[in-house]
């Protein structure tokens, strides 16, 4: 079961960067216990709400990119619920997604190679209309 | 797109005034298509998918600027028949749109303050 989630979570905006740090490599830490591995951790800053949450109207976005079953993110939603300055969290399965992206992008990619060759058909279209256009107007 | 129009529109026109029953069925200056100045008929552009032209295939919700430019000032979801985006993206671009409103990246109602 090898599935990659994104968990983005916000952390009340008065919060230092030691306490934050702290938080995450807590989180960290319980993700190994359940089968998972956190892939990457950014931290993307503070920013304002969109609407006020907790009576916040700013907060430090962190995104997690964590591999795994359901378990170690069912887990670590567990723990963002009790974590007192975590204000908001949400997780979205991305591994589909990109697999899809993926495939979108072999194609494009082996459609590029077979268009290379006729490239040359593409120019003599400008070219017509341009002469068209002052035939219409005389 | 649009100067390659012009010169083109009078040599247009000439053929067919005979039939020229003002289109009163579109709302003039809708968001693809403003009126041609100076034509009793209202030429709408034909809209086409941004995300089909500019070739974006990943619709994500962390992408807020380019959700925000499909979302009315009341924070509502832009109709397609607004916009002109395709059904496939427009479906994902609805999930993504919701999926930043819960992280509070776009709002649900209102402008972001």
């Amino acid at each position: 079961m090898n599935r990659t989630y994104e968990l983005m979570f916000i952390v009340r905006p008065d919060m230092t960067d030691e306490d934050l740090d702290k938080l995450i490599s807590t989180l960290q830490s319980a993700v190994p216990a359940s089968q998972g591995s956190v892939k990457s951790v950014e931290k993307m800053g503070k920013r304002r709400l969109a609407y006020t949450v907790r009576k916040f109207n700013d907060g430090i976005y962190v995104l997690l990119i964590v591999e795994g079953g359901g378990s170690a993110i069912h887990e670590l939603e567990r723990r963002l619920r009790v974590t007192e300055p975590v204000i908001k969290f949400l997780t979205v399965r991305t591994d589909e997604e990109q697999k899809r992206l993926d495939k979108i992008k072999a194609l494009r990619d082996a459609r590029k190679k077979v268009s290379a060759q006729p490239a040359a058909s593409g120019e003599p279209t400008p070219a017509a209309e341009a002469a068209e256009t002052p035939a219409a107007t005389a | 797109m649009a100067d390659e129009m012009k010169p083109a529109a009078p040599a247009g026109d000439g053929p067919r005034s005979g039939g020229d029953r003002p289109r009163s069925g579109g709302r003039p200056g809708g968001p693809g298509g403003p009126a041609r100045e100076g034509g009793r008929k209202f030429f709408r552009r034909k809209k086409v998918c941004k995300f089909c032209v500019e070739k974006i295939e990943n619709i994500n919700y962390k992408d807020y600027r380019l959700l925000g430019q499909f979302v009315a000032e009341s924070g509502k979801i832009v109709p397609r028949r607004l916009t002109g985006v395709c059904t496939p993206h427009q479906r994902r671009l609805s999930v993504a749109i919701k999926q930043a409103r819960n992280i509070a990246l776009l709002p649900f109602a209102g402008r972001i303050a």
